[in-house]
């Protein structure tokens, strides 16, 4: 609230990177990790998609003469993108969802994974990203949604030692469900949004 | 030539993503923590821990005094009623089909239930009776302490979690001890016959 008042004068790359430290501090907390790591219907469309967004706002501390040299790398933001597209994968496994629950190592590894690889690339790139990059990226997440959502649905059996099959089920009729809402999002956008075409920094 | 360097710097992030995918599904081979489990097995046999069983009769044995014959285990919980309910019938069928083996002391076959504080003895009797034990070479036990169960849990690598209804999930399989007291594989419980190969291969071939 304080922020907001003028006299303050609010600096909202400060305010952003503050907040997503406090969020990732916050999904730290034992219980509330314990809570989120409970289903893994939690772990997946909960816990790391906070995990990630705790990353993209934190992204704004980076400094500009930090960020610039990144940026020549970046052109179109592809690298960043698919930076993120491919460290996203480890975590859609069963395996490490599992081994996530047990193994501090692995808990470690996605606490500092999910938001360094795959928030923070994909805050830094998406500026970057023109019309067909940012499809490219969306349709990827869709066609992913639709093909783990399935994945989880057609298993023959439980695929995560420590879950039950009723919630591998609802995973993925909820997987499935978050394909069908970012469709009709980016169809509207295409439909009906104002879509600029020209990329900036390219 | 910034899209020249975007590209380098892509192919060299694609070259480590595919790597380090490798490096977590052993060779794209395990997706699941099931599978790991097993493949691990297969490449590092696992000693077996020295844990105290207390058998359906009440008699205290240690694992150790089963070394010297192969030994095929499962782990139960005799509450069971949902579909890990067929592993008693699995192994009441392996218990017939290696009946030559167990006779000659080739073969034993072990089931552990990871639920001590309600399968005492007389459960644990009561489960062998009721997939129907023909009285020879067929053990039922459970870990006489907390500590070895979890032991015996962490070598073998099962989880059981509680199902919400009273029971556990559990991921259920016959782990096949050879007779070095080593664990050396785990095969699903619906191919009994993958298990009951390694016993009968050495009993054939032994004179």
């Amino acid at each position: 609230m304080n922020l907001r008042r003028p006299e303050v004068r609010p600096n909202p790359a400060l305010a952003s990177s503050l907040a997503g430290a406090v969020l990732w501090a916050v999904l730290a907390v034992p219980p509330i990790r314990r809570m989120l790591e409970a289903t893994m219907t939690a772990q997946m469309l909960v816990q790391i998609p906070l995990l990630a967004l705790a990353g993209w706002l934190a992204a704004a501390a980076i400094p500009r003469g930090v960020a610039a040299p990144m940026t020549r790398w970046n052109a179109g933001g592809i690298a960043g993108l698919l930076l993120a597209s491919l460290a996203s994968m480890p975590w859609m496994l069963p395996r490490m969802m599992d081994a996530s629950v047990v193994d501090g190592w692995i808990a470690a590894a996605k606490y500092l994974c999910v938001p360094l690889l795959i928030g923070a690339p994909v805050a830094l790139s998406w500026p970057l990203a023109g019309f067909v990059v940012r499809g490219m990226f969306l349709l990827e997440l869709i066609a992913t949604a639709f093909r783990l959502g399935w994945l989880y649905l057609a298993a023959p059996g439980r695929l995560c030692s420590n879950y039950l099959i009723g919630d591998q089920l609802r995973l993925g009729r909820y997987l499935l469900a978050v394909g069908v809402i970012l469709c009709l999002a980016v169809t509207w956008r295409v439909m009906w949004g104002r879509v600029r075409v020209t990329r900036p920094g390219c | 030539m910034p899209v020249l360097r975007a590209l380098l710097a892509s192919l060299l992030i694609l070259a480590a993503g595919i790597a380090v995918l490798a490096r977590a599904t052993d060779g794209f081979r395990a997706f699941t923590s099931e599978t790991a489990r097993r493949i691990d097995v297969r490449k590092h046999p696992r000693a077996l821990p020295d844990v105290v069983l207390q058998t359906a009769e009440g008699r205290r044995v240690g694992l150790g005094s089963l070394r010297g014959r192969w030994v095929l285990i499962d782990f139960i919980y005799t509450r069971c009623t949902t579909y890990c309910s067929v592993q008693g019938g699995v192994f009441a069928r392996l218990q017939a089909e290696l009946a030559a083996p167990i006779a000659a002391g080739d073969v034993a076959l072990l089931s552990i239930s990871f639920d001590p504080e309600h399968d005492d003895p007389a459960h644990l009797a009561d489960y062998l009776r009721r997939f129907g034990d023909r009285g020879a070479g067929w053990t039922a036990a459970r870990p006489a302490s907390t500590a070895g169960l979890e032991s015996l849990l962490r070598t073998f690598g099962v989880t059981a979690v509680p199902d919400g209804l009273g029971g556990f999930a559990h991921n259920a399989a016959i782990a096949v001890v050879d007779p070095r007291g080593r664990l050396v594989d785990i095969v699903d419980w619906s191919e009994p016959r993958a298990a009951a190969r390694y016993v009968t291969a050495t009993h054939r071939d032994s004179p």
